[in-house]
């Protein structure tokens, strides 16, 4: 008796969390095998490690964005263009319009929630796929970008370089180099931004009325409308959301890259939704958590690190590795589906 | 208002293009009673839930609530909710993939400095259900759960929200016999706190077993309202179907002379065939040439006895022998290659193919009995169809028309056109004439009687008693899923029937 309750709490760990529990074991096992394979190369370092935010911060805060819509059953194949056409209007804006950092960086976050307004208007109003919707913004986006400027654009502004430059040291992790000198491992401010709200967004999906609803538009449109819940605004609020989130995404990634060009960012929504499935975000909705998602940037970005120490393979290894990576979520997901239905 | 009452509906009126829905229909709930909402297809009962929910709107009439001191017109279930009038529908409305707390408190969590309490949330529902005696961890999501469980969780949702009127729409139509008596002593633990509870349901015993009134509603108008213990069940049959009981008894029986069969012609013989949570077991033989005749109230099981039969739903228990041959693993392909045939209740769904010809929809039986590989010629696909217009005498301008241009009645010969081709032993039709005109109603009776005496065995299934004592030999009566009796040649008359029907007492 006693032992069929324990193994019914064990039982209780839902979808969520093993699926959750499967994405951080990988990245875990991933990074331990890296800092064996490539130990004399330093992949061990606590530098390495917090590289792999430095160079995706800008992933973490779209992933972020994509889970919520996806939590609410729907997509967003339209932030990789947003990204370029963030990053060109930037870099137009900076250097060939003359106006300040502070003010091009405000346009861009404004322009995210204008543009999550007509798609989430598209999408909870007018009842249009969400893929069609941001299919069309994705195209548009693109467009635009070129628009804006066919040549490449690379950023000068001083402000701007000011904030892509500023490193912020971590009081622990250094080590002393050959010259005796102490170096301490380092984070760009866009790091910081991005665990933010990637801690915002965990609490807001936990923690809120607004957070609970998406789970139950995704989890059934239906019956959230019978429970009482505005599904039609939920939704909308959901693709404003990801709009501020794909501007402020886009200035990360263009802090990163500091220009803009026409074919920038191109497969980024891929990466995004790649990333919030792997982590646990179900296709259909209603299931799904920010922690996997940041663990599933961080697998892409361990692997691409692979690549690099390695030094020899091609860098569309790592898309390949996702490929399966995805594959095997996909399968596990559907598994676990089937096993729950049998219950 | 009442005294007692909780809600008064007066002279609601509603009409839909072509159909007045409802007429003139007074409705009155009186707190703590359990009140049965009773009526045929069409009757209305929807109709008038609807309106009072506010998913439909209302041409005339009030409707009043206790507590309130003007007539209410809610415009959304969501009004309703908030003026204490709950629903809990038979499809369930609960999000899968939410604990079942969560379940319970959406949309109104309990709230700690902004942020959702969980503890809270959580100790409150288990509070609640304990209250109520539901057995369920909260914190588990709720498709870990039955049907019935999740429906009590619906319900206690509900009464959380202190719900005046609790509205169960067909709440018990996919709960088995223990889930029922349980969700019965929730209802009655609720009316004894004084809920006002509207019961829609199809079973007799459970009306009889729970509800304290009756208000039957027939083509969109009130029949009456009644104490349940002074209505005898076959007074409610004959109230529902439109018959005077007192009357029937004068109607003669029709039917002629016994046929008698031998163990050869019999075609399909079921053992204790059943499904369950939709057919209890039931044994059944049909013979060569025989017309059977199902009947019983809407939701008495007789369209899911004949998908058993024809293996469009899985029977899980007992045997069916077709032509002597047993049949295990079921399919529809194998019990059309066995010479069965069946001809769905839902024409629109499960029928035609709209947008395909008339000799399209024709051909799809034959087509797939043969296999995608041996196709029919062009040629003979137009002799077929061509020969079955003329012998159903089917109006349409060419057989190259689009289906869903010709009339209700005209689709239906196609479709039994259809099943005709693949020539087989075994017909079943369910409803074949709903919705159709008196004019070929009368033909496709005509047409049963004329296929089973060329031999063919024929099962006939129509609300309307009427037109099967007309056209069946022998007729099996339904009451709850289960088969109740078998009526033939004397015994095969309105009166015996409606008391069958009915049951009991």
């Amino acid at each position: 008796m006693n032992q069929k309750k324990q193994m019914s709490q064990k039982k209780q760990m839902n979808q969520t969390g093993f699926l959750l529990m499967i994405t951080i074991l990988l990245f875990v096992a991933m990074y331990v095998i890296g800092c064996v394979l490539f130990k004399e190369q330093g992949f061990a370092k606590t530098q390495n490690f917090l590289n792999l935010f430095i160079s995706n911060a800008g992933l973490i805060v779209i992933g972020i964005g994509m889970t919520v819509v996806m939590i609410t059953g729907g997509i967003d194949i339209s932030v990789g263009s947003f990204v370029a056409m963030g990053c060109m209007m930037l870099s137009w804006m900076m250097e060939r319009a003359g106006i300040g950092a502070v003010p091009a960086v405000l346009i861009v976050l404004a322009t995210g929630i204008v543009f999550g307004l007509v798609q989430g208007f598209l999408v909870a109003y007018m009842d249009i796929q969400p893929f069609i919707v941001t299919l069309a913004g994705m195209f548009f986006a693109r467009g635009m970008t070129a628009i804006i400027s066919k040549d490449m654009i690379s950023i000068t502004n001083k402000t701007f370089m000011g904030w892509a430059k500023a490193k912020l040291y971590l009081p622990f992790g250094g080590y002393a180099n050959r010259k005796g000198i102490m170096i301490m491992p380092y984070i760009y401010p866009t790091v910081v931004i991005a665990l933010l709200l990637l801690a915002a967004a965990f609490i807001m999906l936990k923690y809120t009325k607004f957070g609970r609803s998406l789970y139950a538009v995704g989890g059934n449109q239906q019956s959230a409308l019978m429970l009482g819940l505005n599904v039609k605004r939920v939704k909308l609020k959901a693709y404003v959301l990801d709009g501020f989130l794909c501007g402020v995404g886009s200035v990360l990634f263009c802090l990163n890259t500091l220009g803009g060009f026409v074919e920038q960012a191109k497969g980024f929504e891929m990466d995004a939704i790649a990333s919030s499935v792997i982590g646990g975000t179900l296709l259909t909705g209603g299931v799904g958590n920010v922690v996997g998602t940041l663990f599933g940037v961080l697998i892409k970005a361990t692997i691409e690190a692979f690549i690099t120490f390695q030094g020899t393979l091609s860098s569309w290894w790592t898309r390949i590795t996702i490929a399966a990576l995805l594959c095997f979520f996909i399968v596990l997901q559907s598994v676990l589906a089937m096993v729950k239905k049998k219950k | 208002m009442e005294k007692n009452s909780v809600l008064e509906m007066r002279h609601i009126s509603k009409t839909f293009p072509g159909v007045k829905a409802l007429q003139d229909v007074d409705f009155t709930l009186e707190k703590g009673e359990i009140h049965a909402l009773m009526g045929e297809n069409g009757a209305g009962k929807s109709t008038l839930i609807k309106v009072l929910t506010g998913v439909e709107e209302f041409e005339t009439g009030e409707i009043r609530i206790d507590g309130i001191d003007h007539p209410i017109v809610n415009n959304s279930p969501q009004d309703a909710q908030n003026r204490g009038i709950s629903t809990v529908y038979q499809e369930i409305n609960l999000c899968p993939n939410l604990t079942v707390a969560e379940n319970l408190f959406i949309g109104r969590e309990p709230r700690k400095g902004g942020l959702i309490d969980w503890k809270a949330m959580n100790k409150r529902s288990a509070e609640l259900l304990k209250e109520l005696e539901i057995e369920a961890d909260v914190t588990k999501t709720i498709d870990n759960y039955s049907i019935a469980i999740q429906q009590m969780i619906a319900i206690a949702r509900a009464v959380d929200m202190s719900a005046k009127v609790l509205i169960l729409d067909e709440p018990t139509s996919s709960l088995d016999d223990s889930e029922v008596e349980k969700l019965f002593v929730l209802m009655r633990r609720l009316k004894g706190e004084g809920v006002g509870i509207v019961f829609v349901t199809h079973f007799l015993e459970q009306v009889y077993a729970v509800c304290d009134k009756i208000t039957v509603l027939r083509n969109g108008q009130l029949v009456g309202q009644f104490t349940t213990q002074e209505l005898p069940r076959v007074q409610l049959v004959a109230k529902m179907m439109g018959k005077d009981f007192d009357d029937l008894a004068a109607i003669k029986d029709q039917s002629a002379a016994q046929k008698t069969y031998s163990e050869e012609d019999i075609v399909i013989k079921a053992v204790g065939l059943g499904k369950k949570g939709t057919v209890k077991p039931f044994d059944l033989v049909i013979h060569k040439g025989e017309v059977v005749g199902f009947t019983g109230l809407l939701g008495s099981g007789r369209s899911e006895t004949v998908r058993v039969l024809y293996g469009a739903d899985k029977p899980d228990h007992g045997t069916l022998q077709v032509k002597g041959e047993h049949l295990v693993a079921r399919s529809p392909l194998m019990s059309m290659n066995r010479g069965m045939a069946y001809l769905p209740e839902d024409r629109k769904n499960e029928g035609i193919i709209a947008d395909l010809s008339v000799r399209e929809n024709m051909i799809l039986a034959l087509q797939a009995k043969r296999g995608m590989f041996r196709l029919l010629s062009r040629k003979q696909q137009e002799e077929y169809t061509d020969k079955y217009i003329e012998m159903l005498q089917i109006k349409t301008a060419s057989r190259e028309t689009p289906i869903k241009s010709l009339s209700g009645g005209n689709q239906q010969k196609v479709i039994i056109g259809r099943w005709l081709l693949t020539n087989p032993d075994f017909l079943i039709l369910d409803e074949p004439t709903r919705g159709i005109d008196v004019g070929t109603k009368t033909e496709i009776q005509k047409l049963v009687v004329k296929l089973a005496k060329e031999g063919m065995a024929v099962v006939f299934i129509s609300s309307e008693i009427e037109e099967m004592l007309r056209s069946c030999d022998r007729m099996v009566v339904m009451r709850d899923s289960m088969k109740v009796g078998e009526l033939s040649g004397e015994e095969m008359n309105q009166t015996t029937i409606m008391s069958t029907i009915a049951g009991g007492q």
